[in-house]
């Protein structure tokens, strides 16, 4: 029954889901029962493959189908696009999805669609398809379900009874700009599902407290994602839109997709050369602090520092900036300040402040756990004489941090300053 | 100098820990029998492995480890290093000597404890690339095979969730490299096997594709499938091989469906359909 032709219309719905980012199998542990295909393992989940951009696979990402009403400028899938369309039939995409989780290919299903006819009547077409996976062919991996903004209370309830995770995009993370580019979007289409979704899982949770065999709703919470570069945001906003989601108690993920000049005819966007990775890569990084490293949006970036610092990383940029917190005594300081050093990480922090009860913990000993010296030695003192102890200490306070940003640059980094310093004699051969 | 020899077993290096308490002495080096020999060996003590003196010095680690420190030790044994052997040895000895240190396997600042969470530390990483990168295939029978050859023996880490998780499909992986594997029929806990005569095995070990004549009808239709999607969900614009060669090392590809080098590709070119 499947055929090269499902063949062909899977590679145009993957292609067309592809600029998703969220893959991610993680927030919810269920083993596996009796009369059921699958089990999540919760944690960091488990990626099955990783494609050849670099990216995790870890879902079958794909889209019911690409046909769309809407015309967002940012979108592969815009109506007014002319890219090969197709639409994969409830039992193929079922079969596809049962046969490569149980060849270990995939941990489950990322669904989204494009809109059409009407919101409600493309969301409730999705959750036939997971309705279906759980009751017929009792599957029990991980869902993740895209929800069409627009689309009814009623419709979200019952689709999040199947779904481990459900998520609405907000791209733009300014309104007027979001206008500007999807005519028919606005923040409310957005945020009022999201709302709503998460009003169900926090009633879930009042719920099961009180039977304990409630059915779990949205058990693994929502994720969004948010394009970068596309529009004029700097990432002040971004982030902090990011932040005031994690405020949200069901929001687990804000994902950064750099944009890729996928509609390079529209004016009202960028042409771009290259997707602008780096600071994506940077935006995430200050995304890990936020969640990881007790970090404050206002911290990361601020009125003055409205756009993070390409060269260093976010975490390096606040240390910088800020040398009276410096030098941080890894024998004694609190695990929250011994997290701020740059070069230290989560892993490295709690090793270190494991280990500190035994002995005192030496450079050495960081250099054994991990540390990246290179780095966290202008931060820190551990109570020893430097290497070369004829000379004073030099850390941060010592150098000044405009002396010691240039040391802690990568190599291609520092050539090109080096480069931007040097005068050029311009003999009119090159270029 | 102080030489113990064992037999590179887990049993018979806790021997070594009893017989190391029993006799009063502190071996410098503890080596198995291919090692080299240090240069000035004055004393070799060969231990006897006896299962109830380990039997013994393990009911005493039970008492002054918690059960993290006990798995550290479990776990890192599969990585079948012998480097390790020297740090664990001094780690379960330094248990017994300083028992008032409680919680000693947190102690990253010293090097024995420090090389023994680092190889348990591979191998829990490399298990997880087993749960990532193991495919099945369907044979005609309903049984789905992966062959695997990892660098730690780390199958019997991973049958629990593979039953877990398929409780309903009979399974079988087998490590190619230690020339065992373990089936699952469905139903009761997965079993030891090995076969006796390999080359007889319906799979071909080195890649891991099942003959033919057993592969079940649709296997290769799904396989295309897969690899279809694979190069399907890749961003042209954000090729990063780097990236993807640290997350998914090159020796687990020849297993892989999607990465291993399949005859369809000679026959479609590009491996593009229609």
């Amino acid at each position: 029954m499947l055929t090269e032709k499902t063949m062909e219309k899977l590679r145009i719905l993957a292609e067309s889901a592809k600029y998703d980012v969220s893959c991610s199998s993680s927030g919810t542990v269920r083993s596996g029962k009796k009369g059921m295909v699958g089990s999540t393992v919760g944690g960091v989940g488990i990626c099955h493959s990783f494609a050849d951009d670099g990216r995790c696979i870890s879902l079958l990402k794909v889209m019911l189908t690409n046909y769309c009403k809407y015309d967002c400028a940012y979108c592969i899938n815009r109506r007014t696009n002319d890219i090969p369309r197709a639409t994969l039939s409830v039992s193929e995409l079922e079969e596809i999805t049962m046969e490569f989780y149980r060849r270990n290919y995939i941990e489950g299903l990322f669904l989204s669609s494009g809109v059409v006819r009407n919101p409600d009547y493309t969301m409730e077409r999705l959750t036939a398809i997971v309705r279906d996976l759980r009751t017929v062919h009792r599957f029990n991996g991980y869902i993740h379900l895209k929800t069409i903004p627009g689309a009814s209370q009623e419709l979200l309830a019952e689709a999040g009874r199947y779904a481990d995770r459900m998520s609405i995009n907000i791209e733009i993370p300014k309104e007027e700009s979001l206008k500007a580019l999807a005519p028919e979007k606005d923040h409310k289409s957005i945020f009022l599902p999201m709302a709503q979704i998460q009003q169900g899982v926090l009633e879930n949770k009042e719920d099961r407290r009180r039977i304990r065999h409630t059915p779990r709703f949205v058990p693994a919470g929502q994720s969004t994602q948010m394009i970068v570069g596309a529009t004029q945001e700097t990432d002040r906003d971004i982030l902090q839109m990011s932040s005031a989601m994690y405020q949200q108690p069901t929001m687990r993920r804000v994902y950064y997709s750099g944009y890729v000049s996928v509609n390079t005819y529209d004016p009202r966007l960028p042409v771009l050369k290259q997707p602008p990775l780096v600071r994506e890569n940077r935006l995430y990084q200050a995304d890990w602090l936020m969640r990881f490293y007790h970090f404050k949006v206002d911290e990361i970036v601020d009125d003055t520092h409205a756009q993070l610092d390409l060269d260093v990383d976010p975490k390096l940029g606040w240390a910088l900036r800020h040398p009276e917190f410096f030098p941080v005594d890894v024998n004694k300081a609190p695990y929250e300040h011994i997290l701020r050093v740059p070069g230290i990480g989560v892993k490295s922090a709690v090793l270190i402040v494991n280990s500190r009860r035994f002995n005192r913990v030496t450079s050495h000993h960081l250099k054994m756990m991990g540390v990246v010296m290179k780095k966290a030695k202008y931060f820190i003192t551990c109570g020893e004489l430097t290497s070369t102890f004829s000379q004073p200490v030099v850390g941060i306070n010592e150098l000044r941090p405009e002396r010691l940003r240039p040391l802690l640059l990568s190599k291609s980094q520092q050539q090109q300053a080096a480069r931007e310093q040097q005068l050029m004699l311009d003999f009119g051969e090159d270029k | 100098m102080l030489v113990y020899l064992f037999d590179n077993t887990l049993d018979g290096l806790l021997t070594a820990v009893f017989d190391s308490f029993f006799l009063h002495q502190q071996p410098e080096y503890l080596l198995t029998d291919g090692d080299q020999m240090p240069l000035f060996a004055d004393e070799v003590h060969r231990v006897n492995t006896n299962s109830e003196k380990a039997e013994r010095v393990w009911k005493g680690l039970e008492k002054h480890l918690s059960r993290d420190g006990l798995r550290m030790i479990t776990i890192s044994w599969l990585s079948e290093e012998r480097t390790l052997n020297q740090p664990l040895f001094n780690f379960i000895c330094k248990v017994f000597r300083l028992p008032a240190l409680s919680g000693i396997e947190r102690n990253a600042s010293d090097p024995d404890v420090l090389a023994v969470r680092n190889t348990c530390r591979r191998v829990l990483h490399e298990q997880l690339r087993m749960k990532q990168f193991i495919r099945f295939q369907k044979a005609k029978d309903g049984t789905y095979l992966a062959v695997v050859s990892p660098d730690h023996n780390v199958l019997p880490l991973i049958t629990s969730h593979f039953q877990d998780r398929f409780n309903d499909q009979p399974w079988l992986i087998y490590d190619a490299h230690r020339h065992y594997g373990y089936y699952y029929d469905g139903t009761a806990a997965p079993i030891h096997i090995t076969f006796e005569d390999e080359g007889a095995a319906p799979f071909d070990l080195t890649n891991g594709d099942l003959d033919a004549d057993v592969l079940s009808k649709d296997d290769a239709l799904f396989q295309q499938l897969w690899r279809t999607y694979f190069k399907a969900i890749c961003i042209k614009e954000r090729l990063n091989p780097k990236k993807q060669l640290s997350d998914m090392p090159r020796r687990y590809w020849k297993y892989m469906t999607e990465k291993k080098a399949s005859p369809d590709d000679e026959l479609h070119g590009e491996g593009e359909v229609g």
